[in-house]
Parts: C-alpha cells; sequence; structure tokens
C-alpha cells in the first residue's frame, strides 16, 4: 500500500495541477494498482469532486471524464450501441465486476500499462486524450510520450463511424491478457492495435488490397514482444498472427 | 493525518475522523464489519466486496476517504438476504470452509439488483471476481439458480 503526507480532494483541475507539479505528488485513480506498490507520496490528489465521472456523447465524440469506472464503460448503453460490443468486450475480463467498479479509465489510459486492455482499443479507435496543460493530444501519440506533471481530464471516443472487434489470448479468465488485439475500420481503411505484447499497444496500418493473412503476418513480423510469466515472445508473435488474422476477418464479415 | 467523512453505513449516519488513504476493508472491520475480509493481497479475489452507493466494488482497493457522502452497505445491514442465500448455498453443499461466501453473497446481492432473469453465462460473468479455493463453482451456480428462481416464483 502507498502513503502519503498530504491528502487533499483536489476542488478544481488548477488546484489539481498545481499540487502536481511537486514530483511526489501523485494523482489517484481507482487506485487498483497504486495500491499493489508502496510508493511515497507527498500528496496524494483526488478528483472525485470534479465531476469527471461521467459519460457524455457530443456531435462529433463520446466524452468519458476521468474518474468513470470501466464498468460504467462496461455498461454505458450509448457507447453500445454507437460501437457495438468491442467496448464491452474490451473491459468484462478485466478481474470482476466489483474491481471494473473501482478502476477508471483515466488510471487506465494514464498508466500506458502494457497489459491494458482499454489502452488497446481505444488506440483502435482512434480515441483522444485531453490535459488539462497540454490540451487535445491523440492517443497514438500520448501512448509514446513519457510521463509527466499533467493531469488526463478526459477521453475522448470520435464517431467516425468505427467499426471495431476486440479479441484476447488469456491463461485464465480475469487475468492480465497474453496478448490483446483490436482492430478497427473506419471509411474503409483498416488499422490493428497489438496490447500486451507485454508492451504499451502499437498501431499498425493495414494496406490497401493486403489480405488479412498478410496483414496479420506483417504485425507478427515487424512488432516486438517479450517474455513474462504469462508467456514467451515466440509465443505471442504467434498468437499476433492468429488474432490479428481473426480480428480482421470478424470485420470483413461485418 | 486525518480527515472527517459523512457517510451511511447499512441505514445508519455516521460521521467519523478517518485516515483517509485507509483501504476501505480494514476501515470497516474497525466499525465491527467483520463480514468483509481480506482473501488475497492483489484485489483478484473479491471476498472484501461492499455496496458503495449500490454498487459493488472492492473495498481492498476503495479508500476510505472516497466514502464521504456515499452509502455503504455490508452483509451486516442485509441479514435477511444473506440467510436466505447462505441457506441454498448450504443445501447444494457450496459452503466448504466457507470463507469466500460473505463477498459471493454480496455479489449475488448486487447482481440480483441489477440483472433480471440472468442467464447462465450472465451469473458466471458477474461472479466471475469472487474466486472459491474449495470448489468448482458447480454447487454454487446451482444454489444461486435456485435462488433466483425461488425468487422469481415469489
Amino acid at each position: 500500500m502507498f502513503t502519503t503526507q498530504n491528502y487533499v480532494v483536489a476542488s478544481s483541475l488548477d488546484e489539481a495541477y498545481e499540487l502536481n507539479q511537486k514530483p511526489k505528488s501523485t494523482v489517484l485513480g481507482g487506485c487498483g494498482w497504486l495500491k499493489m506498490g508502496r510508493r511515497m507520496m507527498s500528496t496524494a490528489i483526488d478528483l472525485s469532486a470534479l465531476e469527471l465521472d461521467q459519460i457524455t456523447e457530443h456531435d462529433g465524440y463520446f466524452s468519458l471524464g476521468a474518474m468513470v469506472t470501466l464498468r460504467q464503460v462496461e455498461t454505458d448503453p450509448r457507447l453500445a450501441a454507437y460501437f457495438g460490443d468491442c467496448i464491452a468486450e474490451s473491459v468484462r475480463h478485466i478481474v470482476g465486476v466489483q474491481f471494473r467498479g473501482c478502476a477508471t479509465i483515466g488510471g487506465s489510459i494514464w498508466g500506458r500499462f502494457g497489459f491494458s486492455d482499454p489502452l488497446t482499443l481505444f488506440l483502435a479507435l482512434g480515441a483522444e486524450v485531453v490535459l488539462h496543460k497540454g490540451g487535445t493530444v491523440a492517443l497514438s501519440d500520448f501512448v509514446h510520450m513519457p510521463y509527466d506533471r499533467d493531469i488526463l481530464v478526459e477521453v475522448r471516443l470520435p464517431k467516425r463511424g468505427q467499426q471495431a472487434a476486440y479479441v484476447t489470448h488469456r491463461v485464465t479468465a480475469t487475468d492480465f491478457p497474453v496478448l490483446a488485439v483490436a482492430a478497427c475500420r473506419t471509411a474503409g481503411q483498416m488499422v490493428c492495435a497489438v496490447g500486451a505484447r507485454p508492451q504499451r499497444a502499437e498501431l499498425v496500418r493495414r494496406a490497401p488490397d493486403e489480405t488479412a493473412e498478410a496483414f496479420a503476418d506483417r504485425c507478427a513480423d515487424t512488432l516486438t514482444f517479450s517474455t513474462n510469466l504469462r508467456g514467451s515472445a515466440a509465443y505471442r508473435a504467434h498468437l499476433c498472427r492468429v488474432l490479428v488474422r481473426r480480428a480482421a476477418n470478424a470485420l470483413e464479415e461485418e | 493525518m486525518s480527515m472527517q467523512i459523512s457517510y451511511t453505513l447499512n441505514g445508519r449516519k455516521l460521521t467519523d475522523e478517518v485516515d483517509p488513504v485507509q483501504p476501505l476493508t480494514e476501515y470497516l472491520r474497525e466499525k465491527g464489519c467483520f463480514s468483509v475480509k481480506r482473501g488475497c493481497e492483489t484485489s483478484n479475489c473479491g471476498l472484501c466486496t461492499v455496496l458503495v452507493d449500490g454498487r459493488p466494488v472492492l473495498s481492498c482497493a476503495t479508500l476510505t476517504a472516497r466514502i464521504n457522502g456515499k452509502t455503504v452497505e455490508t452483509l451486516e445491514g442485509l441479514q435477511d438476504a444473506a440467510a436466505e442465500i447462505g441457506a441454498y448455498l448450504a443445501d447444494e453443499g457450496a459452503e466448504q470452509c466457507g470463507f469466500c461466501s460473505p463477498g459471493l453473497i454480496m455479489n449475488i446481492i448486487a447482481m440480483t439488483r441489477e440483472l433480471d432473469h440472468p442467464t447462465e453465462a450472465e451469473i458466471k460473468a458477474y461472479l466471475a471476481g469472487n474466486l472459491c479455493r474449495c470448489t468448482g463453482y458447480v454447487s454454487q451456480l446451482r444454489a444461486i439458480q435456485k435462488y433466483l428462481a425461488e425468487k422469481e416464483r415469489a
């Protein structure tokens, strides 16, 4: 469990941002990951009072406040109506309903964890993040940015008529994925995000006239994979070949 | 470091000085809610499940500061439902060591509030975060389905 000298329920984003400029300050999400460590904080910054726990629909996008839980994402009927099953599929294997009632989308995306399911799908969907000082940044850029002292306020899912499929392989139900794949087609262009390699998810763009098999082979042959207790790099490359093909074919059958 | 919070615990309004980052599991046990237990250290077992504003959460991953202004329910406040579901679990031989039952029963209560006529797949998905190391979940599933069927008949 982490420890902290001060606990502040921020009354504004400016206050939260100012507090977060001290190197030992930490912005709290759902704390599912933070509680596993022994970080010593000077100030723990709680964003709970900033009404960031809402999903709202706008003309061009859905806005997910940083404190929206994964369970809210999973069960929101508007997200399901627009994006189909992929949204629920990307979170429903994460531990259990109770864990997803705690974990926040802000914490999940800010962490840019190498095991992250939502990061993988949201990358394929062309999501953006809204940072308090940094403004709106494409998730495909944010995923490569180093951790800084900014605050993630909102995650945006643009409405571009995306069709997406999300598939993972897990050693056992409710565990981290061994490999996670999201394929997304927008206006005839397909991209694929491959996560849990176990490294931050990466996007690969499918070439025109490239078959699903060739696309899957290129993903498996060009992305980097690593070994951990859930699987070897070679096993993950093999899974990538299979899962990218399946996800791409699932979209073609629609 | 302390913080004043006001909340409702099992129907009782309380105001308390708390350590804001104390996990809710330990705080609730200090308040006498001994049904709330820690079965793992990794937020995986579901044993510490409580309802906050009616939604099931892991109390081990919830900071005590975060129940400020909210309503918390534990098994101590849901004794009738607990006894009823517990009887179905016992009848099907699903109680072995019994350690995981409070968290499972809390999540069954949450499920019955949230889902109408859940299918077997929906029950399994909803309760996947409640681990039992004695059984293979078959007897629990039987008990839950009988409990749900009886509730519908009533």
